[in-house]
């Protein structure tokens, strides 16, 4: 879809709308593996540690102690929205030479404003908990975990910073739909 | 019409500042002394970075909304007006994560990590907090029904 009465020379409109068109496409992609790297780590974040806890006599007891995602919500909920975020962009990508016309645009500006907010609050509750688990909270007694499981940490952390780059992009990306949707440019395939 | 949708914009904005507004001042007003087996236990909002972040963000979406009612609907920095609503959007519902997630641990605890709950020595801070929460959950619906809002009427006229 290019707009079809406006006569340029030179560079080409239909070339620059061309190369528009695979820079969003390419945005979207980049969105698309931030989010689903954030789930995919998250979701396989598991630490067990074997400590021993007691002495009878010479021989000790160990006692087996794990970190899992799904022992904190927010982690859960974390995995959730960007595995929602993720599956979105993937239908997004898959379903966009179906949809051409302005009302799907639109429908698919208010899925993007959502999915922003849902990454967004997905990331920040984690970001919550884990700063919680590393610095811990002196006045609430609550002792930091990090430093007993730290590859957990490390791999939440990981996780984390791939969930800011998926809600950064998203966000450009509803940026982008926004002047775009706002001028009434149409975007070449 | 148009100015009834103005009208009706300004209104929303107007609730939205008070509702973020009023969520800053409930967290920023939350703190309570209780005294458990001769030691004093004080809970305010500054010893969680989760509170601060949400009193700062909530007092940033009230000043952003308050900024754009001095912004004339019709010119070249609605269209930035409209990007910016989303962010401000967003930081809001970030805040209400980061406290709420927060605020879940204080009152269930967390057995696997032996964080206990707090939330049954100072019941008033936790009412408190819940407060600020509710009011800023109803900030973020208005800010939502803001958005879609624009997309009626500015986007809306510019369907074939």
């Amino acid at each position: 879809m290019a707009i079809e009465n406006s006569k340029e020379t030179g560079l080409g409109y239909r070339q620059k709308a061309r190369v528009l068109g695979l820079l969003l496409v390419l945005l979207r992609l980049a969105a698309l593996l931030a989010t689903a790297t954030a789930t995919v780590v998250m979701a396989l974040n598991k630490q067990t540690k074997r400590e021993t806890v007691a002495y009878v006599g010479t021989t000790p007891i160990v006692q087996t102690f794990t970190a899992k995602f799904q022992h904190t919500p927010a982690f859960v909920y974390f995995v959730g929205a960007n595995a929602v975020a993720s599956l979105y962009s993937l239908m997004v990508l898959l379903l966009r030479p179906f949809m051409k016309r302005k009302s799907h645009e639109i429908f698919q500006h208010l899925g993007g404003m959502v999915m922003v907010s849902v990454v967004a609050s997905g990331a920040a509750a984690a970001a919550a908990m884990a700063e919680l688990g590393k610095k811990g909270n002196l006045h609430a007694r609550w002792n930091p975990i990090c430093d007993r499981f730290d590859a957990f940490c490390c791999r939440g952390g990981v996780a984390l910073i791939a969930s800011f780059i998926g809600a950064a992009l998203l966000m450009i990306l509803n940026a982008v739909s926004t002047i775009t949707l706002l001028k009434n440019v149409a975007i070449q395939d | 019409m148009a100015k009834a949708s103005r009208a009706c914009v300004f209104l929303l904005r107007l609730l939205a500042a008070a509702a973020t507004l009023s969520a800053a001042v409930v967290m920023a007003t939350s703190h309570e002394s209780t005294t458990v087996f001769g030691l004093t236990l004080d809970a305010k909002f500054q010893y969680t970075p989760s509170f601060k972040f949400f009193v700062i963000a909530n007092a940033i979406g009230c000043g952003y909304t308050l900024l754009v009612l001095l912004v004339p609907p019709t010119s070249s920095l609605s269209t930035f007006v409209v990007m910016l609503d989303v962010i401000i959007a967003m930081l809001l519902t970030a805040a209400i994560a980061a406290a709420g997630a927060i605020s879940e641990v204080g009152k269930k605890g967390n057995s696997h990590s032996g964080w206990l709950p707090i939330c049954g020595q100072i019941p008033k801070f936790c009412d408190h907090v819940m407060g600020a929460l509710i009011c800023a959950f109803c900030g973020v619906v208005i800010y939502l029904l803001i958005l879609l809002h624009t997309i009626h009427t500015v986007i809306g006229p510019l369907l074939p």
